[in-house]
């Protein structure tokens, strides 16, 4: 089996041990079975045990493992090791502009709140009938894009908007949830969200730069879904 | 040793926030009772999240379906090792629950007539055996996402109190056998603190952990099984692994049934689509046990694909690309991921890879826990309920059909919960005494891990656990090999009484997790070996490799409720 060593680069911060961040160079011995990046940090814990990060599901969908990877933000087990160019470390740091926990875990109390601002149920006050409730396979695909979201906080970390005002923006992460609910035919509670994000900052204060598109893991828009949420906004007003 | 541990009183504590937590929480919540619910991640990071392919409801909303033909499909799925009242409990309440969600908000995709959109699925037949049957109800492929996602919400909707990356610890129970809550550690700060309760909910999950190719979440530690072992509850069934037909080859990741039920085929290295030899009826889509010893056959017979010959391959490059697109979303981005193909044009390299636990802590339909004791041999644990993947209820006996475990975890997640509820207006008002020796217990394992010198490491350990279960208790079972792997894991179990950390700090302390779920881990582990080597027949998911026959004697163990019991047969499809 053909093995090879990968340098890293990590931001390391015990607030048991450490006055203020430090970075670590570690390397480590990976072989051909270890494909993505958290399969290498996982060899990186065998040996210092110290090492901190959250993962889980180890296949993109309980969105645990996000940080910032050579200054991008993803998930480190949909990371392929291959695209590493070889001869330079991987820096790896937490998920920007969230509170250090330690190392590569965040605070991510901030990032939830804002989620929670948005109400996020389905709310529909008749009487539930026996069967389902009935939605074509059209007003359904309306829903596709938005409710995949792992809430892993990889697009509202990489937002500057968001950066500077986390407990005012809702952020491309709540936004894309709200928009889920506003473009559901079950709902019946548009009119109180549109109302709930009506505000200088809660929605405007994206200004469409889009790091969120880039930084998505699954692939979704919360930019176009904050642009219908705006839209709407505008058809009420007039 | 010298620790504070704080008190913290609720009605009810609920460990867990996957499926089962998360519906259990949503009966508590909404009947006005105050409940912890300790978690070790945020609740839409649980393994639930993982599932794909559906959920098992006989809503007939694309052919004609009943919930005893589901029942008879459980049944004959289970090998008759699961109880049938238990069984016959669960099909009837499937529609039921699967309506709930639906109101909850959970996105199902939708037939034309907008219902929810069944497919289906392996072992899921109609009019007791006859044909595949569309019975499963799907959200692309992503039905456990959606449906954890539609049950957390509901949860914060009712405002349930979450303690979110907090690991229980032990059990609390009283002299009289009564359980009193958990000890619990904050991840975050590593305080250990005392919850308790006047009735406490496993909803754990399982322990997949314990293979070393694993469809599972590095989370599925089977803690709640360890924690119940520990504080002396039997496991029941813990034999019966279920090795899911197609995780991607090398990677262990799943590649949902689904795959099947929308039309995929298994091809052997001649490209034969060799499950039409093994189950000449429901092919492709057999019960998942047959289909993976088939493959495991086809493997070990020399007809594997790849250098190794050592995987068969799931093609659905015949299937009209915006199909794939529709319903299968999911498993074409993990096929380019983890197999490093384009399902729409190419074949997903798959192997039987371990992923569900089908035995676990024994319950009632009723969610309420069991143990054999001096008057019955389902004497029950007062203040003590466990559902899902955790619990044995025993719905999936010696093999569980696709979609049934999300429908376990359902329809047991709300009969735990209600039967709590139930409880707790009987209770009285104050809580009983807690007694102090009960809290050591966990401090005792704390202050062992602290204090480790020349230990073992965690994860050198973890992995010789691993390893051994690969080896010893795979799909195919030998009776040399279970002699010698009950040994071996009782050998690695000493390693484990003396792992060794070498970070000792209290902030976010991932490595002392990992050792106390390693602590739970080999509980489910050795629970497994020891009992895979005295169960001396083949049923179900576990097969002895010559004496390939099934103790009759020992079969139907509870009846229906209502219906005729389901007479034994030979089984095949």
């Amino acid at each position: 089996m053909t093995t090879r060593t990968l340098q890293f680069n990590i931001y390391r911060y015990d607030p048991d041990q450490d006055k203020k961040p430090w970075m670590q160079d570690i390397a480590v011995e990976v072989d051909s079975t270890d494909r993505k990046l958290l399969d290498a940090l996982v060899k990186l814990k065998a040996k210092d045990d110290a090492i901190a990060f959250r993962r889980s599901c180890r296949e993109g969908v309980c969105g645990s493992d996000a940080m910032n990877i050579n200054g991008k933000n993803g998930l480190a087990c949909l990371t392929d090791l291959s695209v590493f160019p070889a001869g330079k470390p991987i820096v790896l740091r937490p998920l920007p502009g969230l509170p250090v926990i330690r190392d590569l875990i965040v605070d991510m109390t901030q990032f939830f709140k804002q989620y929670h601002s948005i109400t996020p149920y389905l709310i529909n006050n008749e009487p539930p009938p026996e069967r389902e409730r009935l939605q074509s396979p059209e007003d359904r695909e309306e829903l596709d894009g938005l409710y995949e979201c792992i809430l892993c906080g990889c697009c509202s970390t990489a937002c500057p908007s968001f950066w500077w005002n986390p407990d005012k923006f809702v952020g491309p992460a709540g936004l894309l949830a709200a928009y889920r609910f506003i473009a559901d035919t079950r709902d019946q509670a548009t009119s109180a969200r549109l109302d709930n994000l009506e505000d200088p900052y809660r929605l405007f204060r994206c200004h469409t730069i889009m790091n969120c598109v880039d930084a998505c893991p699954r692939g979704l828009n919360p930019t176009l879904a904050i642009g219908k949420i705006k839209a709407m906004l505008v058809q009420r007003a007039i | 040793m010298k620790y504070s541990v704080s008190v913290r009183k609720f009605d009810a504590v609920i460990v867990g926030a996957g499926g089962a937590g998360l519906r259990a929480a949503i009966q508590l919540s909404e009947s006005g009772y105050k409940a912890a619910v300790l978690t070790k991640v945020f609740p839409t990071r649980s393994h639930t999240v993982a599932a794909q392919g559906g959920v098992a409801a006989s809503l007939g909303n694309s052919e004609e379906d009943h919930w005893h033909w589901h029942m008879y499909d459980t049944v004959k799925g289970s090998d008759w090792l699961g109880d049938q009242d238990a069984i016959e409990f669960m099909c009837k309440k499937a529609n039921e629950c699967v309506i709930e969600l639906e109101h909850y908000g959970m996105p199902f995709d939708r037939t034309d007539s907008g219902r929810i959109y069944q497919r289906p699925f392996g072992g899921h037949m109609s009019n007791f055996g006859e044909k595949p049957v569309r019975r499963s109800c799907a959200a692309a492929d992503r039905t456990g996402h959606a449906m954890l996602h539609a049950m957390y919400q509901r949860n914060v909707k009712a405002n349930t109190q979450f303690f979110i990356e907090w690991m229980a610890l032990d059990l609390i129970r009283d002299s009289e056998g009564e359980v009193l809550g958990v000890t619990a550690m904050d991840m975050e700060t590593g305080e250990i603190v005392a919850f308790h309760a006047k009735a406490t909910i496993f909803a754990t999950g399982g322990g997949g952990r314990i293979y070393y190719s694993s469809t599972n979440a590095f989370i599925n530690t089977g803690d709640g099984l360890g924690i119940a072992a520990r504080a002396g509850i039997p496991l029941e069934d813990m034999e019966f692994w279920q090795f899911h037909p197609t995780g991607v080859a090398g990677a262990g990741v799943l590649i949902t049934e689904g795959v099947r039920g929308e039309g995929g085929i298994l091809l052997n290295a001649q490209g034969e689509r060799f499950m039409e030899r093994y189950a000449p009826n429901a092919k492709d889509l057999a019960s998942r046990d047959v289909v993976s010893r088939a493959m495991t056959t086809e493997i070990n017979e020399g007809r594997g694909c790849g250098p190794n010959k050592d995987f068969v391959l799931l093609d659905i490059s015949h299937l009209d690309p915006a199909t794939i697109m529709k319903r299968l979303p999911g498993i074409r981005e993990i096929a380019i991921q983890f197999a490093g193909v384009d399902c729409i044009k190419e074949p997903i390299p798959v192997v039987p890879t371990a992923h569900y636990q089908m035995g676990g802590i024994p319950t009632n339909y009723s969610g309420q826990v069991v143990v054999p004791g001096r008057r019955s041999q389902n004497e029950i644990v007062p203040g003590f309920y466990a559902a899902g993947e955790c619990a044995c209820a025993s719905v999936h006996g010696a093999n569980r059909l696709g979609t049934n475990s999300l429908l376990d975890l359902l329809v047991f997640g709300k009969s735990a919960g209600e039967s709590a509820v139930d409880q707790l207006k009987q209770s009285p008002k104050a809580h009983k005494e807690m007694p102090q020796g009960e809290i050591d217990r966990a401090l005792t394992r704390i202050d062992r891990l602290n204090n480790q010198k020349d230990g073992a490491s965690v994860h050198e350990t973890q992995l010789e656990m691993r390893r051994t279960m690969q080896k010893h208790a795979g799909v195919f079972r030998f009776a040399d090999l279970l002699t010698q792997g009950v040994d071996k894991i009782l050998q690695v179990r000493e390693n484990v009484q003396r792992t060794e950390i070498k970070d000792k700090s209290a902030v976010f302390n991932t490595a002392r997790v990992e050792a106390l779920e390693l602590d739970n881990l080999i509980e489910v582990a050795v629970a497994t070996m020891v009992s895979a080597e005295a169960r001396k027949e083949s049923r179900g998911a576990r097969l002895w490799y010559k004496e390939c026959n099934r103790l009759d004697y020992k079969s139907v163990k509870l009846t229906p409720l209502t219906v005729e019991t389901i007479e034994l047969k030979t089984r095949a499809y």
